[in-house]
């Protein structure tokens, strides 16, 4: 049998939630290995002095881009069997525009504000609180924000499909994007700490 | 600081742990057919909250009703378990760090007090974006990011903008 395993049947329920546990493991260690439970460093992103959270996540988007490729390439993993979340592009243009000021605002993303908590931060743990409060909240209101919810319908759809353009070709356009964003981003967070220096310096603290 | 004297480890080089998370989502895809998330679990377990309180109510509304399986615990879902695990393996590798530790991470301007009070308000934000976009910096951003999910995409790019246009608003925060 070829991947994904779960979908086509070769194993049960219970033993894909003991993997759910051990996965999330792998995922929390990396995202607190990389710094990510703390706010002031993932909000660095966004004064552009440490530009980590950038680095990690498009090389770990290139990493798992990579290694689909080429194991649908091989024809060990049918691609079509690994869910997709529909577009509904107005309902996640709006939800990300949200998130991200919500990011500046609460410091942390839903992830990394459980690894916060894990490791003893108590802004961590009121950010967990705010965000449950947040969906009942919009639990509650969910009858009148319907409309946007469903709006920009798509279905399940990628970049090559959109595009018109092989899939090969998206991926290489992906990595080529990446590698230029590392260059620039080294070369960003230079600049901004030299610049955070001298103006520390003329403040005097 | 609770662990005086001894130096929290410096933060893992950037693209190694990029690498090491795009292995485990990587693995998540092979093994399960489906990537890795966080959102969904707040959404379960609110779910499962509303329809102890009020369960005529949970069923009636069709986004906690998503989250209410006929046939078995609503906490008994793959993100819950996931998410379990993400705060075992940060538990981990905090301690082996030296990084965990009783505090708030915060700018060098603002009070404990204010702080706390722009992480529940950033939360609940996200929160509400989350939920319209189906899926948080998890879900959507790296997840669909590495599928090449268009919506993703869009979400990911309006991610970064609007964090960025309110950066400066916020300086005084953490800066």
């Amino acid at each position: 049998m070829s991947a994904p395993f779960y979908p086509q049947g070769a194993f049960s329920d219970e033993v894909s939630l003991a993997l759910a546990f051990v996965i999330g493991i792998g995922f929390g260690f990396f995202l607190e290995r990389a710094g990510f439970g703390s706010a002031r460093k993932l909000v660095s992103q966004f004064y552009l002095d440490d530009l980590a959270v950038f680095k990690v996540m498009f090389t770990a988007i290139v990493t798992a881009m990579l290694g689909l490729w080429l194991l649908s390439g091989v024809g060990f993993l049918d691609l079509s069997l690994v869910s997709l979340v529909p577009t509904y592009w107005i309902a996640q243009l709006v939800g990300g525009l949200v998130l991200g000021v919500g990011f500046v605002v609460g410091g942390y993303c839903p992830g990394t504000s459980i690894v916060s908590t894990a490791t003893g931060r108590l802004d961590g743990l009121v950010y967990l609180v705010g965000f449950a409060a947040g969906t009942l909240g919009f639990a509650l209101v969910f009858p009148h924000v319907q409309g946007l919810y469903t709006a920009g319908e798509l279905g399940p759809t990628t970049l090559p499909e959109v595009l018109g353009i092989p899939y090969a070709a998206v991926v290489l356009g992906v990595v080529l994007v990446a590698l230029l964003g590392f260059r620039g981003a080294s070369f960003v967070e230079k600049s901004f700490r030299q610049a955070g220096t001298s103006r520390t310096e003329k403040c005097g603290d | 600081m609770a662990f005086a004297g001894r130096e929290p480890r410096p933060h893992m080089n950037p693209y190694w742990a990029g690498i090491g998370l795009g292995l485990v989502l990587l693995a998540t895809f092979v093994l399960m057919g489906r990537g890795l998330g966080a959102s969904g679990a707040f959404s379960s377990t609110i779910a499962w909250l509303v329809s102890l309180a009020a369960p005529g109510y949970a069923q009636s509304n069709e986004f906690l009703a998503r989250y209410l399986p006929e046939d078995t615990h609503p906490l008994r879902t793959w993100l819950v378990f996931e998410v379990a695990g993400v705060f075992a393996g940060a538990l981990l590798s905090g301690l082996l760090a030296g990084r965990v530790a009783r505090t708030v991470e915060k700018g060098p301007r603002v009070s404990p007090g204010t702080r706390l009070a722009f992480a529940f308000a950033g939360g609940a934000l996200m929160a509400f974006g989350a939920a319209l976009a189906r899926g948080c910096t998890s879900g959507q951003a790296l997840t669909g990011g590495a599928l090449l999910n268009l919506g993703s995409w869009v979400f990911m790019l309006c991610l970064f903008a609007g964090a960025y246009a309110v950066a400066p608003l916020l300086r005084r925060q953490w800066r």
